[in-house]
């Protein structure tokens, strides 16, 4: 089969919808990278600039929502080339739920920079930059369509699950040892959840790879590692994270 | 495309629509087995196992020239007409050889009746058009048998509004979407089991064609329906099973669904979606 539409301008659109996503990504695997910069510098004046950047982000998203939307209406596409767009739209709300999440990460860099330095902040930043990794994985996945490559990245959000339930034990130990902690440990405590939520939307996008290129939808369960919706810590407990 | 390996950990993949309970279901209506068709030396059809189904239709695409409207054609033995013509295999309808010698063709077209390309009504009244076939084959029994006839074929055929006050006047004076369903409610109204329909919308514009998709569905209850069209649009609205050829062969048949969504061969993926035709 031949790569090419026999109407070119077609095969040009699809182009610029997929590089509208690459950008997206780029983006946003730089919101991540620059907020946990900032949570691990307690670097307020980052993560200002981070946060004004978001725009930026969610502008990307209603420009693809508009060339989808453009494709569909005007080409009527089947197969492949429907799956490609309805992967782009989907990956766009993914991608711009991370930079969501990315920000909150930054606004809640601003607060901790104020408070005095507490808790288990190499534990965050360790959790942010193998996340930041399972994105470019991801994303790489996307732009070269290869699925294999989705699915290790997919199956690697389990290690983010794993890191953020012990992260949660801890932070929560740290609360109960200084009552002066809480404050920066129920900022940290969000940040983690972000972090691992934007890892859960990276899983999303490399389902919707798997079904854009194999016609599929991947079913079964997920390898989870977040047990942190059922951990109990009691005053005087180590923890084990 | 490349067929990635499935991934290892607790991953099943989801099932193509319909489960082979609805497919067990169904019943072959019409089926092909090993058809060939050859005009003097070209062989026009290779090898095409084909089965129609009760109470579906099913969409036959393909570029110009691939032997969809040559297949339609053999399913009421239109190709006998064509000297050079040659048909080999197996076609039955109702598990009944269609090419059996002791078979009568009259009775054949009229249980697979055909409607075409361009509308061709009879230059006679809207009324002759329609009772014309009933006459001959000896369906109705006098005229207020034969009125019942006419009424119901342009009532199904969603004509009888347009035309109940002029039966008299020729069925060529209609626009061409009307002359359209008037040729669908000839070929209804000597009861066929089958309706062929080569392109029938071809002719027409989109409100017309519109209304012709809405029949075909509306016909689908009662008759089985095989349509060839050029537009894939089309075939992706009318049909539930869809016959993709190319260069005689029947390349793909599948559910409309998965056809238009995940076809299998490169070859379909690459009509459907205008990479090559």
């Amino acid at each position: 089969m031949s790569d090419s539409h026999i109407v070119s301008s077609f095969d040009e659109e699809l182009n610029d919808l997929r590089s509208a996503i690459s950008r997206m990504g780029g983006l946003v695997e730089a919101q991540l990278s620059n907020a946990i910069q900032a949570i691990a510098k307690r670097d307020d004046a980052l993560a200002t600039r981070c946060v004004e950047s978001d725009k930026d982000i969610d502008d990307l998203e209603d420009h693809i929502e508009a060339l989808t939307l453009r494709m569909l209406a005007l080409r009527q596409p089947v197969a492949h080339d429907l799956r490609q767009i309805l992967s782009a739209l989907k990956t766009s709300h993914d991608l711009e739920r991370m930079g969501d999440y990315a920000t909150n990460v930054a606004k809640r860099a601003s607060a901790l920079s104020q408070l005095p330095e507490v808790g288990p902040i190499n534990g965050i930043v360790r959790m942010g930059r193998l996340t930041h990794r399972i994105i470019t994985d991801v994303l790489d996945a996307y732009t070269q369509r290869d699925v294999e490559r989705a699915m290790l990245a997919w199956e690697r959000d389990e290690e983010i699950d794993q890191m953020y339930t012990s992260l949660f034990r801890e932070l929560l130990t740290y609360m109960m040892e200084d009552p002066r902690n809480i404050t920066a440990c129920a900022h940290l405590l969000f940040v983690a959840k972000n972090i691992e939520r934007i890892g859960d939307h990276a899983t999303n996008i490399a389902e919707t790879v798997y079904f854009e290129e194999t016609g599929r939808r991947l079913e079964g369960n997920r390898p989870k590692g977040d047990k942190s919706s059922f951990a109990v810590v009691k005053p005087g407990e180590l923890p084990d994270g | 495309m490349t067929e990635p390996s499935t991934p290892t950990r607790d991953v099943t993949v989801a099932a193509k629509p319909p489960g082979p309970e609805q497919l067990a279901n169904r019943y072959t209506k019409v089926q092909s087995r090993d058809v060939n068709v050859y005009y003097g030396e070209k062989h026009a059809l290779k090898h095409v196992d084909l089965d129609v189904y009760e109470n579906e239709v099913t969409a036959l695409i393909g570029p110009s020239g691939c032997g969809k409207s040559t297949f339609l054609r053999c399913l009421n033995r239109m190709n006998d007409v064509i000297d050079i013509c040659r048909v080999t295999g197996r076609i039955s309808l109702d598990d009944h050889d269609i090419y059996d010698p002791s078979l009568d063709v009259v009775q054949l077209r009229a249980r697979v009746g055909m409607v075409f390309q361009k509308p061709n009504p009879f230059p006679k009244s809207i009324y002759d058009n329609i009772a014309y076939g009933p006459r001959i084959h000896g369906i109705a029994h006098g005229k207020a048998e034969l009125d019942e006839i006419v009424q119901k074929s342009l009532e199904r055929a969603g004509l009888w509004k347009e035309v109940s006050d002029r039966l008299d006047q020729p069925g060529t004076g209609l626009s061409g979407g009307q002359q359209q369903r008037l040729c669908i409610a000839r070929a209804i109204a000597v009861n066929p089991e089958v309706i062929l329909m080569d392109e029938p919308c071809s002719a027409l514009d989109p409100i017309a064609t519109a209304r012709i998709e809405e029949l075909i569905d509306e016909l689908r209850e009662n008759f089985t329906i095989v349509i060839v069209t050029h537009s894939m649009q089309q075939a992706a609205r009318v049909s539930q099973r869809t016959a993709f050829f190319h260069l005689g062969d029947l390349v793909e048949v599948g559910e409309t669904e998965a056809i238009f969504t995940n076809p299998e061969d490169s070859r379909t993926q690459g009509y459907i979606t205008g990479r090559f035709g």
